[in-house]
This record gives structure tokens, C-alpha cells and sequence, in this order.
């Protein structure tokens, strides 16, 4: 197998230990080189010009939008609409398909473990159409049992979210069940793939997703290229979320008819740099196998979990099993804050996350204020690991005598 | 910007997490409810979590008593507990100028000896200021007291 971590210029320029990729991967340079090649050869604003290079340029990003369709085996490109970041994505849904179908009374089901891009957009949709917005509650484990998933999505439920992978606990839920249980309810559902996508095989059609969602830069590619993929049945009803240039069909001066998905739901220059860095992203996960990427990566968190647990001053949270769990490690140093153990930390190049990940109310729920959160990917090795583990016993080292 | 990065490469963690600051850190006799509380206010980092409450009892422009609730990282308790044991007793116009020295010394402008002989132990936090993503935490208390008394 290849060295991946030569791929990255700067995991090479660098001594960092990075481990942060569930906030942001680093990029290879076939995707830098990607990028560059576009601004040399490419550039002008697709959809717009009659002249050749523009011709390139649409042409150039609608490839992007086909390769994206296949990796994640969409029944057609016309299903994925580019967007800025997973965020955008999800309002793009809560504001086009929830507050023009949740009705007052209806419910809304989301799991407590969603990121609060997945959570914020549905408290909207239901104080707006006076709908409920109700949880999925975790067990001891971090997993959501499945009497829950039935006692939750009941008929009456319109709309149910779902992370597919915890940016929090890293557990894997079980989202084909979900979808399946929404379904036999009348539920359409919404998965959030942005912690999934960039590490396993998803594929929309099996989950039978509704709505899938991810981003770009948590998979190689650069920051600001987002994914929505929808079924065409439901874009196609679906009223615009931004209006503009490029998504419209006729404008007279008091009405407009707008184009077809997806160009219907993407007003504006888009971000054709971006997309042509998420093909180029798709190509190199593609070369190596999306099973093969899991593989790398199931081997990292084994050995992680496994040295994390050795020491007695961490605690661990979330699934242990290695099957139910996907790219995050959440763990604290016993009476030592997060922000403190990442100053520390930082301070021997290691870099992690800490904080409440965007995940406040799973936090309360769990009764923590704050974690450190460990997120792998495919350039990392053993070694990171070990200094990261070297790099928590300086931290105990240093507060140890405060410990109370 | 370079060389603003080579000064926090050169920090050295022990003059961060100094004995001062952990002690105040693990202290909790500022850290209560406060009877007879006459104001408060709650300050809070969104993207980190810290989460304070300053109550405190004015006895016309004196501070008479002052405490916290709350929780946080050893910086943000740290500095609240620091800067209470400054501020009580004084008058709320010698406050509203010990905190202006302090946040003069957290974004690293001109601060003088005698000014800095002002603010007694929260000297101990000047070091702060040198790690841009921890400045914040150190800040807190003092911007929340800050509008706690201007309120």
C-alpha cells in the first residue's frame, strides 16, 4: 500500500500530529493540483457564455456533479445539487420542503446525538409551523436502541433526521432501519452523511434516503462545496431556497418560472473550484476503495480505543465495539478541561478538538460540559496515536497534583 | 503573523499553567452562590462551553462582596477567581479601571509598571495573551463584570 500521508504537503512540512478530521480533512495535492489546473486551463462562469471556455467550464463542473452522483450511487446527476457545507444543505431542506409540508401538529423526529446543523433548522421549522420536535434518546452505550426508534417514529411524524455517523461519539446509527420505520410511517427522511460519507461506502439508493447530505472538505476536498442529494420526485416539487442568476427559466416583471433541478436550487455563480476539488477528492478515495478506507481506519480507532483505555486517567465515551463506530473518539482527562488538555497537547503538535462539538444538547444529556475529541482519516497512522497517547500523559503529569 | 506564531512556539506550557493560576483554578472560596446578591450576570463562550455567573453585593459605589457559579477551563477560573480577590472592596470607578488595564494587558497594548503593580495577581495571567485561542477564556470574567457593572 502506498504512503498516503506523502500525499499531504502539510502533514509533510509539518511535524503535527493532526487529528481533526472529523472538523476539516487535509488535502492532497492531486486535489490541490486539481484546483490549480482549473484557474490555468478552465475558468470562466459555467452556464453563462457562448464561447468555448466557458463551454469548459460547465462542462467541467457538471462532470463534477456526475462523479459525485456515482460515489454515492444517486439514481441520476439531476439529484445532486451543490451547495456551500452539509449547514446549507439542511436549510436548504428545512426551509423548502419543511415549512411548505409540516403542517401545525405535525412531528418532527431527530436523534439527540445530531450536530446542531441537523437540530437548529428543525427547532425553526417547528416553532414556525407550531409542529413538535421530538428526540431520539441514546443508551448508556451511545447507540440508539431500537424499541426507541419505534416508541418515536410514530404516525404524525413528517419529517425524521439522522446522523448517520455521531461527530460526538463516532457511533454508526442504524440508518437504513430509520428510513425503512419513517417510511412505514409517512415520513420522509433526512440523513446527515457529512461524518459517513467521507469514511465508508454510502450508497442513497439502499439507505433509501430521502435527502442525504454532506460536505466537501470533511473528505479532501476544499472548504465550501457542499452536497444535497434528494430524490427527483421530491427536488422536483420542492419551491427554490435562494433566487437569482442561473435558476430561473422566463422573468417578466411581476412573475418568473424557474429551471429544472438541479439548477433550480443553485441561484448564483457557483463554486465551480469547488466542485472540480470534490471530484478530485472522489477520484483519490476512489483509488484507494472505500472499503480499503474503512479498513485503514477501523485499524486506527481499534488501536486508539485500545491504548486510550490503558491509561487510567481517561475516561471514554461511546460505543467500544469496533463495528459500531466510525472516525471519532470523544474522551476526557478526569478532572482536567478539555481546552486545558488541548493546550497541552498543542503544545507537543498534537492537534484535537475540544469543546462541545456543535453538540450541546447531546452533551446535557450525557451530563458533560465539554470533551476532547480525537477524529482520524486515512493519512493517519499507529504513530499518531502513540503521541498521542505520549502527549495526554504530559498533560496528566502537569495537572495531576491539581486533580481534586 | 509569522512572527506572532514563533512567539507562542516559544511559551513554555510551565509559565501558562503557572502555580498562581492553578491554585486559583481549584479554589473554591469565591466559587458560591452570593446572599443578598444586589446584580449578576452571566457571561459565556458559545464555541467553547465556559459559562460563568458573577453575583455581586454593592453597598452604594463600594463592592462589597462578589462570587461565581459556573464552570469552565483552568484559565477562565482561574482569571474569575483572581479578578474577584482584586475587585472587592473597591469602588466600582477603581474597578471599571482595573479591568481596562487588565484587558489593555490581554490584547497586548502599551501597559505600565505602576499599572500593572495595579492588578496584583492577575499579572500572573499575562502570559495569556500570548496564545490567541486561550485568550478568550482568560477575558470572560472581566468583560462580564465589566457589563455586570455598567448595567
Amino acid at each position: 500500500m502506498k504512503d498516503i500521508k506523502n500525499d499531504f504537503p502539510i502533514l509533510n512540512k509539518s511535524n503535527i500530529t493532526y487529528l481533526d478530521s472529523g472538523a476539516t480533512t487535509q488535502k492532497p495535492q492531486q486535489v490541490i493540483d486539481a484546483m490549480n489546473k482549473y484557474y490555468e486551463e478552465d475558468n470562466a462562469n459555467p452556464h453563462r457564455g457562448a464561447y468555448k471556455l466557458s463551454l469548459r467550464a460547465t462542462e467541467v463542473y457538471e462532470h463534477a456533479r456526475e462523479v459525485v452522483s456515482k460515489f454515492i450511487n444517486a439514481s441520476m446527476p439531476e439529484e445532486i445539487v451543490f451547495t456551500r457545507n452539509t449547514s446549507e444543505s439542511l436549510n436548504l431542506i428545512a426551509y423548502s420542503y419543511g415549512l411548505n409540508n409540516i403542517q401545525e401538529g405535525d412531528k418532527i423526529v431527530i436523534s439527540i446525538m445530531e450536530h446542531h446543523s441537523n437540530l437548529v433548522p428543525w427547532q425553526y421549522v417547528s416553532k414556525k409551523k407550531n409542529a413538535e420536535l421530538e428526540y431520539m434518546y441514546i443508551d448508556e452505550n451511545g447507540t440508539i436502541p431500537l424499541e426507541e426508534i419505534k416508541k418515536k417514529i410514530v404516525p404524525g411524524v413528517k419529517i425524521v433526521g439522522i446522523g448517520q455517523v455521531s461527530n460526538v461519539l463516532g457511533t454508526i446509527n442504524p440508518v437504513k432501519e430509520i428510513v425503512k420505520r419513517a417510511h412505514e410511517v409517512g415520513a420522509i427522511a433526512v440523513v446527515d452523511g457529512a461524518q459517513s460519507v467521507p469514511h465508508m461506502k454510502v450508497d442513497v439508493q439502499d439507505i433509501d434516503a430521502d435527502f442525504l447530505v454532506f460536505s466537501g472538505h470533511k473528505m479532501l476536498a476544499p472548504l465550501g462545496i457542499g452536497v444535497l442529494y434528494g430524490k427527483k420526485e421530491l427536488l422536483d416539487k420542492m419551491p427554490p431556497f435562494l433566487f437569482g442568476g442561473d435558476m430561473i427559466e422566463y422573468v417578466y416583471e411581476q412573475e418568473t418560472t424557474f429551471a429544472p433541478v438541479p439548477a433550480k436550487f443553485e441561484a448564483g455563480t457557483q463554486n465551480v473550484e469547488g466542485a472540480v476539488g470534490l471530484e478530485a477528492a472522489i477520484n483519490y478515495l476512489n483509488e484507494i476503495g472505500m472499503e480499503n478506507v474503512q479498513k485503514i481506519e477501523e485499524n486506527i480507532i481499534k488501536y486508539a480505543l485500545e491504548e486510550l483505555t490503558k491509561l487510567d486517567f481517561i475516561t471514554v465515551y461511546g460505543p467500544r465495539e469496533i463495528e459500531k463506530k466510525a472516525g471519532v473518539i470523544s474522551f476526557n482527562v478526569n478532572g482536567v478541561h478539555p481546552h486545558d488538555v488541548a493546550s497541552v497537547l498543542d503544545n507537543n503538535n498534537v492537534c484535537i478538538r475540544s469543546g462541545n462539538h456543535c453538540a450541546q444538547p447531546l452533551l446535557k444529556y450525557m451530563n458533560l460540559e465539554s470533551t476532547c475529541r480525537a477524529s482520524f482519516y486515512i493519512y493517519n497512522t499507529k504513530e499518531d496515536v502513540d503521541k498521542l497517547i505520549d502527549a495526554l500523559k504530559k498533560t496528566h503529569e502537569i495537572f495531576k497534583r491539581w486533580i481534586q | 503573523m509569522k512572527l506572532f506564531l514563533n512567539q507562542i512556539k516559544m511559551d513554555n506550557l510551565n509559565d501558562i499553567y503557572t502555580d498562581v493560576i492553578m491554585e486559583h483554578s481549584t479554589a473554591t472560596y469565591n466559587k458560591h452562590k452570593l446572599e443578598c446578591a444586589t446584580n449578576s450576570e452571566h457571561g459565556h463562550n458559545p464555541s467553547c462551553g465556559d459559562d460563568i455567573t458573577i453575583e455581586i453585593k454593592m453597598n452604594g459605589e463600594v463592592i462589597e462582596d462578589v462570587a461565581f457559579t459556573g464552570h469552565g477551563c483552568a484559565i477562565s477560573q482561574a482569571s474569575t477567581s483572581i479578578m474577584i480577590d482584586l475587585l472587592k472592596g473597591k469602588t466600582k470607578e477603581e474597578a471599571i479601571e482595573l479591568i481596562n488595564i487588565f484587558l489593555k494587558m490581554m490584547k497586548r497594548e502599551k501597559v505600565t509598571e505602576d499599572e500593572l503593580e495595579r492588578i496584583e495577581e492577575a499579572n500572573a495571567l499575562k502570559n495569556i495573551s500570548n496564545m490567541p485561542a486561550r485568550i478568550k477564556c482568560a477575558e470572560l470574567a472581566w468583560y462580564t463584570m465589566e457589563s455586570l457593572l455598567k448595567k
